[in-house]
């Protein structure tokens, strides 16, 4: 059936441009201005060209910050992503259980990242939060405060805790619209249960893989709430991602200039990142017959 | 409406004068030649010619970073090795 092709339809997208125009593209050309003055206040601005840029790319602050951004994204991913598919794996497909499982997988996600952080800053309290009192009983001497190893481990585990779940709802949502005849197929050829994974389920649920892969990526890369709330970037300065230092700078400091040279240059690496990641895992494994070729 | 906030300059004018031009261009282009112009080239996967402008700007932009932390602060250079490298995106990628 020949789709009707009419270039019209673009219209209906104008809401969503003037929406955007005003979240997202003003701002953006407000921080790319910013980027090139010092100001004192007072919406009075003087033209510094691009020593802000020069300073962010010499600071060991940047460095040492987006290092700490990439070792925190690459670690969260490498423990939710299988975490997730494993755990959606695992959830019943039909009957009782199912809503059970996904209230209950729903749960983590609607608590406000602030409200996370200070649930993991109470339960990680060796006097009365329950993971540092039992710890602390069993003989671990752990201090998320003060100790640079207990603090990662807990935003980790928090972030794990907090965002695993969105993995396992994207990752079940695929799951279930496979259809039951790739599954009789399966049992037909005697496929084992890593095999009918590896072949069926695992190139079926590529695409919100993708989604789950990329927005994990982004929000862990973004990450400010959960372990500000938690650590305020510390012990020293051991948790003090991008997102944190740029806000010390940017509100902290009034620094507003440099902050909006850092945050231009975070920006480009996140986009890079995602294009990247979006460009590969999306040809990974495609079939192009239909590819043209240019002469 | 005072945009005084937003703080505009000449040369943050014209960078962004220029990349409204760059879409609005990539639009016209659109219009007389429909279908984005996909192929694959030298990094084996299918590519538009709006592909080709995001990788040719995103690239850009490292090339003014990288030529700023490395050599200086004379940009004019950075543009220039940015523009060969935005027609040899178009070209090949």
């Amino acid at each position: 059936m020949d789709k009707p092709y009419n270039n019209k339809a673009w219209f209906l997208v104008v809401p969503v441009f003037a929406l955007v125009a005003l979240s997202a593209i003003i701002p953006i050309m407000t921080v790319v201005n910013y980027s090139f003055q010092d100001t004192f206040g007072n919406n009075q601005f003087f033209w510094a060209g691009t020593e802000w840029f020069q300073d962010v790319l010499s600071s060991d602050r940047f460095w040492d910050a987006l290092g700490r951004n990439f070792m925190f994204s690459v670690i969260i991913l490498a423990i939710e992503i299988p975490l997730g598919i494993g755990i959606a794996l695992t959830m019943p497909k039909k009957g009782i259980w199912v809503p059970v499982c996904l209230v209950t997988m729903a749960l983590p996600l609607l608590i406000p990242w602030n409200v996370v952080g200070t649930i993991w800053q109470i339960f990680g309290r060796a006097d009365i939060g329950l993971l540092g009192y039992s710890l602390d009983q069993l003989g671990v001497n752990y201090n998320y405060a003060s100790n640079i190893f207990d603090a990662w481990a807990t935003i980790i585990l928090m972030d794990v805790w907090h965002w695993t779940s969105l993995v396992v709802l994207l990752c079940y949502a695929g799951l279930v619209s496979i259809p039951e005849a790739y599954y009789q197929a399966a049992k037909i050829d005697g496929a084992s249960k890593w095999s009918v994974f590896r072949y069926i389920q695992l190139p079926k649920i590529r695409g919100v893989l993708i989604i789950a892969f990329l927005l994990r990526f982004m929000d862990s890369f973004m990450i400010y709430t959960e372990p500000f709330v938690l650590t305020g970037g510390g012990p020293g300065n051991s948790t003090t991602f991008m997102s944190i230092d740029l806000v010390k700078q940017a509100i902290g400091q009034f620094d507003l200039g440099p902050a909006a040279a850092m945050s231009l240059v975070y920006q480009l690496i996140v986009l890079s990142v995602c294009y990247v990641f979006f460009t590969v895992m999306s040809n990974v494994g495609v079939d192009k017959p239909d590819a043209r070729v240019e002469d | 409406m005072d945009l005084s906030w937003m703080a505009w300059t000449v040369p943050t004018f014209l960078f962004w004068a220029c990349i409204i031009g760059l879409l609005i261009g990539m639009g016209v282009w659109e219009y007389f030649s429909p279908g984005g112009n996909p192929r694959v080239g030298i990094l084996h996967f299918e590519t538009t010619r709006g592909d080709r402008l995001f990788i040719s700007l995103l690239g850009s932009a490292f090339i003014h970073l990288a030529w700023l932390g490395l050599v200086g602060p004379n940009l004019w250079w950075a543009l220039g090795v940015s523009l060969i490298y935005a027609i040899g995106v178009f070209r090949t990628v």
